[in-house]
């Protein structure tokens, strides 16, 4: 395993894991919690647009996509308390939106457009160093807010209506937890891509949610399987020379399915 | 503050007179056109025990909701403790249908209960929150399952963890969104009876969509369906009932272990 570590690319590639494994775990507890995980789907999705706009206007897409996901987390949030759809249609709707101007834009773009397909299925041996630094200030800025609305996080996963009656301005919690989800997104969409995404939102968490009661050790016993199971990914998917981000999803997957046997054996 | 300085004045000069800790008029509200609540005007006592009787979609909970500050009316006046409803200083405690929380949540009883004690932002809970926390839960009966999760417990268990959670904020108004709902009718009496034990500290409001399932130790009732039929003692409550469920007193009580009304 050490030989491998040789390449500035790979070690990149392996910072990268850590560096998303620590976002998916703070945050992907709450989408699995709270069960937003299909509002997570449409924020990711809608982070395309982003990435499109960001190529249009040549700037890093990465920087770009921060702004748009965090507006499309907030207008997905907005539209399923305020307007008259179900929750669900509005993000379906947003969701294709947010895809459709991505694509728009990079058919708008002068020239061959190199990397699109990173976006949209990950490239984690491509993580430039500078996106590395960006995924470490959204990692901090995510532990920091984490850590500052724990309370309120877990009032309005738990039971929003009595956190309304304690005083808690629950709408403008839920926007805030939309947004994070939104920041995670972008730290992801290098490693595994828009598209799946969704996968190390919800798996790590999933995965821990078995195993405590506690919200707190859920986040970190996630941060951990994570880090695990997304190196693991990477480690396979060099060694067989297969899609890093597929790869990782896939050996995700496999963890779940091994820590509910291991979990239905326990009880 | 208004409330609390009344009832010292009261108590000054020797007044015994119960105080509203609720007081609403001519209260309206619709919700997608629908008329919900229709002139309602309704006062609670601050030493009540009061039982909101009706059918489903009556406006019983849309009533709780509204003391409660989670809904605006139309029209009309409410006030709670002399303040606007939703002031978090009002000293309102709740417990919400069995249906709005997520059961399989991972947290236990003693955070749960400790969530009742929220501050507000940035506001860490203290070692005084925590032993209210077990006064409490002890007061419930609950102690000895503080570290079980939450998942684990039954209806009438969640429940009683719940009125925890009310107590620790040291409620004066009590509302109970259909509390039998989801607890065995062998659970019941117990659960009346840690209710009479609460009565002498605060107003307890009830509501419930079976007539059945309301004690004897409820002192009045209001029968709502839209309009307010009926607010007064148990005794007169008859025809109140019958208008609101549209049917004889004795079919809507036929056959239920605890009834609340006399043969007749």
């Amino acid at each position: 395993m050490t030989g491998i570590l040789q390449y500035t690319f790979m070690q990149n590639a392996f910072l990268a894991a850590v560096l998303v494994s620590v976002a998916c775990g703070l945050v992907g507890s709450y989408v699995v919690v709270k069960r937003i995980v299909f509002i997570s789907g449409g924020i990711s999705h809608a982070a395309f647009g982003g990435i499109g706009l960001g190529y249009f206007l040549g700037v890093n897409p990465i920087l770009v996509a921060i702004p748009f996901s965090i507006a499309s987390a907030i207008l997905m949030g907005l539209t399923s308390k305020k307007v008259k759809v179900s929750e669900d249609t509005a993000i379906g709707i947003l969701w294709s939106l947010g895809m459709a101007i991505g694509i728009i834009f990079i058919n708008l773009t002068p020239g061959y457009v190199p990397d699109l397909m990173s976006y949209l299925f990950g490239s984690i041996l491509t993580v430039p160093t500078g996106d590395l630094v960006i995924m470490f200030i959204l990692d901090i800025i995510i532990i920091v807010v984490v850590y500052l609305f724990r309370r309120e996080f877990q009032g309005i996963s738990f039971d929003e209506e009595f956190s309304q009656v304690m005083g808690m301005p629950t709408t403008a919690i839920y926007l805030l937890l939309l947004s994070l989800v939104a920041l995670s997104v972008v730290v992801m969409i290098k490693v595994v891509g828009v598209i799946l995404v969704i996968a190390l939102l919800t798996i790590p968490a999933a995965i821990a949610k078995q195993f405590t009661y506690n919200l707190g050790r859920m986040m970190i016993l996630s941060v951990i399987m994570g880090m695990l199971l997304t190196t693991g990914g990477l480690y396979i998917s060099y060694l067989f020379n297969l899609a890093s981000g597929a790869t990782i999803v896939l050996v995700l997957g496999l963890g779940f399915s091994l820590s509910s046997i291991i979990q239905k054996s326990m009880d | 503050m208004r409330f609390q300085l009344l009832k010292e004045l009261h108590y000054l000069w020797g007044i015994k007179m119960a105080l509203n800790t609720v007081e609403m008029e001519n209260v309206s509200l619709t919700i997608n056109k629908q008329p919900v609540l229709q002139d309602i005007n309704l006062n609670i006592a601050d030493d009540d025990f009061l039982a909101i009787i009706g059918p489903n979609g009556g406006g019983k909970s849309t009533l709780l909701k509204v003391i409660l500050g989670l809904l605006k009316p139309d029209h009309g006046r409410v006030t709670v403790f002399a303040n606007e409803p939703g002031n978090p200083n009002n000293p309102v405690g709740y417990l919400p249908q069995h249906v709005s929380f997520d059961p399989d949540f991972p947290i236990n009883v003693f955070d749960t209960t400790l969530s009742g004690r929220y501050h507000g932002f940035f506001k860490n809970y203290t070692d005084e929150d925590r032993e209210r926390v077990i006064t409490a839960l002890k007061e419930v009966g609950m102690l000895k399952y503080q570290d079980r999760q939450m998942s684990q417990l039954s209806g009438g268990q969640v429940q009683r963890v719940f009125i925890a959670r009310a107590l620790v904020r040291d409620p004066k108004l009590l509302l109970l969104d259909e509390p039998m709902a989801s607890i065995d009718p062998e659970m019941q009496n117990s659960f009346y009876n840690l209710l009479s034990q609460l009565r002498s500290r605060m107003a307890i409001v009830l509501i419930s969509h079976d007539v059945g399932a309301v004690s004897t130790q409820v002192e009045n009732i209001a029968c709502l369906n839209q309009k307010l039929y009926y607010h007064g003692p148990v005794e007169n409550s008859e025809k109140g009932l019958e208008a609101v469920y549209k049917c004889p007193i004795g079919y809507i009580s036929h056959g239920i272990p605890h009834r609340i009304l006399k043969e007749h």
